[in-house]
């Protein structure tokens, strides 16, 4: 039986929805464990990753902010799994790099899918801003998944399970790094940028103003994007930038308003569910990749596009 | 301040990228030095000109064509440069190629020690950022990533990060390997005068025999993972544009509901 190790993603105490798709996932793999790193989750936490199949939450009193503190912690509460799923973030890319250096699993990160053939986990993901599909074989017997928010779709489990919780005692190992300071980043009320089911964003074509994309992004129940062009203007701050080098997003429906579609930009969003777009240069690439594009002002169309889902919700 | 900065050869991004056989397609026409190594590159050349004395090597591990990375980063103006190169490294995975690196990085230390190791945030190609923490761990050596600005002083290197939900302040000793992030600097342009001096530049060659590196532990032979499949993706059915005379709103909203998106 495959054991397989989940950390679970959780933020103000709350286990996110992409954990419940990485448990999903896992289910699919074999047998489900929880890990949560950070201090002992709550009875409603533990219920729920119970709900998605695990029976066990194993904690480990650690924190994510060093990788190689956080590795240690992870590899303490998983000794016994075949595979480990994460999901694909700067910060845990480079916690299961250290994983798989101490204990020689091979590694697949921003994956879209995985699955057992053969006895040996294959994953699926798009390279290439989405214009290649490949399929990759991890040969070793331990393996190593990030995947990718929204590219799972969270099911609870048919006999959901009542998880216990696990403690696991871990020595800190010595690192040299220190982290000095720690500046939260403010967030808005909705979802994160990547984990969010909907994404609207501004580019140029905003000229700076906000209101109109953020009142779309709202009434969608999704969150706001910009390209690398608004960030770089001061219009709107870096955690916004979807693109290669920012937060790369695979929502459901994406709308892009004022982006031209730069290969940078599309590198973080082709992935996306259906794509729409609003620009006024009816050239721009991002027509190519939309499955609707309107040629137009975003200042005409998404009060009018707002105000006819309104209309349709209210009806 | 003695410092490598790691370089890639990847396919232009404004190329038809593609893979053949389960390798990214890599030509001397279409590739170029990862765009993001350039923030690398200029991060080494600010910090050695900051300190006032020192020295950028540069490194790429790659095929014949990869000279082309360490080629530009003699542009743009790179004291050293060093491209590894053996059949036996094709298809290595990202724990393969650190090995190689650290490898490499002993040899120019044996001349004198390096302070620091810095690489772009990603390749554009694989894009996975792994292979910082991996070389840092095969190096033994301390790790700060993803800096969107670097300092050295006192024997250690301070980096600042600007992660989805916070921002960090990261002091690592060194020797370390660092990362920085497209928002670290603007990269320079190369001047005429390097472009010249480029082309001629010694550039050195080294194969694992030189490194001592053993090649069954790299390539496809000592990949933990290999791809068995690569399509292109099939695009986008039923694409549809509209201009906008008057009701461009209205058809995207019709559009939304009708798919249940809104």
């Amino acid at each position: 039986m495959t054991t397989v190790a989940v950390l679970i993603d959780h933020r103000d105490g709350e286990v996110t929805r992409p954990a419940l798709e990485a448990l999903t996932l896992a289910r699919s793999l074999g047998t489900p464990v929880a890990v949560w790193l950070g201090s002992v989750p709550s009875a409603d936490a533990v219920a729920l990753v119970g709900d998605y199949g695990a029976t066990e939450v194993r904690v480990v009193d650690a924190e994510m902010r060093l990788a190689g503190h956080a590795a240690a912690a992870l590899g303490a509460a998983l000794e016994d799994a075949d595979v480990v799923v994460v999901i694909s973030t700067f910060v845990t890319k480079e916690i299961v790099t250290r994983l798989a250096m101490a204990t020689g699993a091979g590694v697949v990160v921003d994956a879209a899918g995985a699955e057992i053939v053969d006895g040996r986990v294959e994953t699926v993901q798009t390279v290439f801003a989405a214009t290649w599909n490949v399929r990759t074989r991890i040969h070793t017997e331990r393996a190593i998944v990030g995947i990718r928010p929204n590219t799972t779709q969270a099911v609870p489990a048919d006999t959901p399970g009542d998880a216990v919780i696990v403690p696991v005692t871990v020595d800190r190992p010595a690192t040299r790094e220190r982290v000095v300071a720690v500046e939260p980043v403010e967030r808005g009320a909705g979802v994160p940028l990547a984990e969010a089911p909907v994404v609207v964003s501004g580019g140029r074509g905003t000229g700076g103003d906000y209101a109109l994309v953020t009142e779309l992004a709202e009434l969608l129940g999704g969150a706001v994007g910009a390209s690398r062009d608004a960030t770089d203007e001061g219009w709107i701050s870096h955690e916004h930038m979807v693109g290669q080098t920012g937060t790369t997003v695979t929502p459901a429906l994406y709308v892009a308003a004022g982006i031209s579609g730069a290969v940078h930009h599309r590198g973080g969003m082709q992935a996306s569910g259906t794509i729409v777009c609003i620009n006024l240069d009816p050239d721009a690439p991002i027509f190519e990749i939309s499955d609707f594009g309107v040629v137009g002002s975003l200042f005409d169309v998404i009060p009018q596009a707002i105000a006819r889902i309104r209309e349709h919700r209210a009806g | 301040m003695r410092i490598l900065v790691t370089v890639k050869h990847v396919p232009d991004l404004q190329s038809q990228r593609s893979f053949t056989g389960g390798r990214v397609t890599r030509t001397a026409d279409d590739g170029t030095m990862n765009e993001l190594d350039e923030h690398a590159v200029e991060a080494a050349l600010q910090l050695v000109e900051a300190a006032g004395e020192g020295e950028v090597y540069a490194l790429t591990v790659g095929g014949a064509d990869a000279v082309v990375a360490v080629r530009k980063a003699l542009q743009l103006g790179v004291q050293h440069a060093i491209h590894v190169s053996d059949d036996a490294i094709a298809d290595s995975d990202v724990f393969g190629t650190a090995k190689v690196m650290a490898a490499a990085v002993r040899k120019v230390q044996d001349e004198a020690p390096l302070d620091l190791v810095i690489t772009g945030m990603a390749a554009l190609d694989g894009l996975t950022s792994m292979l910082p923490t991996a070389l840092a761990a095969e190096l033994d050596w301390s790790q700060a990533t993803l800096a969107s600005a670097v300092s050295v002083a006192g024997g250690e290197v301070t980096v600042e990060r600007h992660l989805a939900d916070a921002h960090e302040t990261v002091v690592a000793p060194l020797p370390a390997v660092v990362s920085v992030t497209d928002e670290a600097n603007k990269p320079r342009y190369p001047n005429f005068k390097l472009i010249m001096a480029a082309r001629k530049a010694p550039v050195a060659l080294w194969s694992l025999a030189d490194l001592g590196v053993d090649p069954a532990s790299v390539g496809r032979e000592g990949a933990r993972t290999v791809v068995v499949d690569a399509s292109p993706a099939p695009p986008r059915e039923n694409r549809v544009t509209v201009t906008d005379t008057g009701d461009g709103g209205t058809q995207l909203a019709d559009f939304l509901i009708e798919k249940g998106l809104a």
